[in-house]
């Protein structure tokens, strides 16, 4: 047996307690959630009526099963609120990723053509944002976009408008703060993507004629379509269930599904809809994770 | 090779933009903490007046602590954890519920935080687990343990799988060659895993939103309560003291990583 193989089996074991914990504290919980989901509204605490009790045997269980019901989500797809905030949640995250796609190429493109040692530089310039905390980065645009803050003064001092813009609590601070938050998740996998390709692939195509736009367009770009795929699954995503950037930047009458979920479950306390809430969210976003689980699968677990 | 730098002025001009825009905002909140003013629009001069506020301000402190305690314990286990499923991905070759297991450490990376933590919390409830302290680090473990792994296996997947087996050649068992010859190397990456998974933790408002109970707010609420009244100078100091005590982090975790003598090109996918 080579010493590789005789390695892998104690190695198997180290995955028996991060196994348990996250079978435990990840898979177990969304079993709650579709429960919950199923079950009725009460004024109680907690406020829902409970589905099953096991402790009260089969005769129980199956007056149980009887007693679930799928009000909740016939109340989602019918209700204008919750139908408007899906879709809205999925126009925002396509526009927001496009943005963000759009904006962080060139930057992308501009680090992997750096000299090699100012590539780790830029690198952890872009990183380093990422450490500090989302809402301190939110927080510092609200103090920039506010009604005498930054951009307003610099664009009264330049005359470029006559009086102070409306910046928060529209859709333009939203984009921004967006964009502003997932921006190294977009530029990082481009950028290791783009930092791989070999230069002589472009220097060729530029040899034989090719104008510089069509360089791009015929060999870089198709070449680092997988960061491409990467950074859009790793902005999409999370962008559709977004919480704290809407909620703190954008207008409060049109919101998007995380925060109706947010409403339902601290506002009104209706914990069963915010559930159907989350298992239709998930169920929006499930072609898109199993995508992203095999582009990291693959990143990771390449054999070598 | 051309060894000429094939930088274009539109590359340069991207980037200088590009880290402008990732920058500005911050360090024009950091200069705002010092200002004297209680306007945001008039510069008073330097003070420090909002840092003692701040440290007179007894539910603040009590909320930092508690930030505090729940990333150090949460980081702690996430990296226990985390090391493990790593080592067992990059190293367990094939074993039964591998893609259940990678599927679990991977899907939260991206997962939407309302869900994770709506899920979490009917957990807890139907556990009747008493909300505070203890639900949010494990909700927290549960988050950046997938982080930390992902940090840990691809610096193991980066590594020279013939050292181990040399070690192993030479007579150690596996346990004692992982220990004397894997663990030096993949040391930085474990560090590094720590320090994002504190980070994580510190600046997480969704998931402790959902997980915590009355009376056990972390720092991310509290700032979140009052941003939502509006901007006040207070905030901008502790935004600063968070900022100060990540940069340190971060010193940290490069000085770990510098240590390590083959870096490679184990860009950790964060």
């Amino acid at each position: 047996m080579s010493s590789r193989r005789i390695f892998a089996r104690p190695a198997r074991f180290a995955a028996i307690a991060p196994y348990v914990w996250m079978a435990l504290f990840f898979l177990v919980p969304f079993a709650f959630v579709l429960k919950i989901s199923l079950s009725q509204t009460a004024i109680a605490q907690p406020p829902y009526e409970p589905v099953f009790d096991l402790t009260a045997g089969w005769e129980a269980l199956k007056a149980a099963f009887a007693a679930l019901s799928i009000d909740n989500f016939r109340l989602l797809g019918s209700d204008d609120i919750y139908v408007f905030a899906y879709v809205r949640s999925l126009t925002v995250a396509i526009t927001a990723t496009a943005l963000l796609l759009l904006i962080g190429y060139p930057i992308a493109y501009g680090m992997a053509r750096l000299p090699k040692r100012w590539q780790a530089v830029a690198m952890v310039l872009v990183i380093v944002p990422f450490w500090t905390s989302f809402l301190i980065r939110i927080y510092a645009w609200i103090n920039i976009l506010q009604h005498d803050g930054l951009l307003n003064q610099i664009l009264l001092a330049l005359h470029l408008v006559s009086q102070p813009v409306v910046w928060l609590s529209t859709d333009t601070a939203m984009y921004i703060g967006i964009v502003y938050s997932y921006l190294p998740f977009m530029i990082l996998p481009l950028y290791a993507t783009l930092a791989k390709m070999e230069p002589v692939l472009e220097e060729a195509a530029s040899d034989l004629g090719a104008p510089p736009w069509q360089v791009f367009w015929l060999v870089t770009f198709p070449l680092s379509l997988p960061g491409v795929g990467a950074g859009v699954l790793l902005c999409f995503i999370p962008i559709v269930g977004e919480f704290v950037i809407p909620d703190l930047l954008a207008g409060s009458n049109s919101l998007m599904i995380g925060q109706t979920l947010w409403l339902e479950f601290f506002t009104n306390k209706d914990w069963p809809v915010a559930s159907a809430a989350a298992i239709v969210l998930l169920v929006v976003l499930l072609v898109p994770l199993l995508l992203y689980e095999r582009l990291q699968k693959r990143q990771l677990e390449q054999e070598r | 090779m051309r060894k000429v730098s094939r930088l274009s002025r539109f590359n340069i001009a991207s980037l200088a933009l590009g880290l402008a825009f990732l920058y500005l905002p911050i360090l024009i909140l950091v200069l705002y903490s010092f200002n004297a003013s209680r306007l945001v629009t008039v510069w008073g001069g330097w003070s420090l007046r909002w840092y003692r506020e701040f440290f007179n301000d007894r539910a603040m402190i009590e909320a930092a602590w508690m930030s505090l305690r729940v990333a150090a314990s949460s980081a702690t286990i996430a990296t226990l954890l985390g090391t493990l499923a790593a080592v067992a991905l990059s190293r367990g070759e094939r074993f039964r519920g591998r893609t259940l297991f990678s599927g679990m450490l991977y899907a939260p990376l991206v997962m939407p935080e309302v869900i994770t933590g709506l899920s979490l919390l009917l957990l807890f409830v139907a556990l009747n687990a008493e909300r505070g302290f203890w639900t949010v680090t494990i909700a927290h473990t549960t988050l950046t343990m997938c982080f930390v792994a992902v940090v840990v296996q691809s610096r193991l997947g980066s590594l020279d799988r013939s050292l181990e087996e040399a070690a192993m050649d030479l007579g150690c068992n596996p346990v004692r060659a992982f220990v004397s010859v894997t663990l030096p190397l993949i040391a930085p990456a474990i560090v590094a895993g720590w320090m994002l998974a504190f980070t994580l933790s510190l600046d997480d408002l969704v998931i402790a939103s959902f997980t915590t109970g009355p009376g056990s707010a972390t720092l991310p609420i509290r700032i979140y309560s009052e941003v939502r009244l509006g901007v006040k100078p207070e905030i901008n100091a502790i935004c600063t003291l968070v900022i100060a005590l990540i940069a340190v982090v971060i010193v940290i975790a490069s000085l770990a990583s510098k240590l390590s003598s083959s870096q490679g090109e184990s860009a950790a996918p964060l």
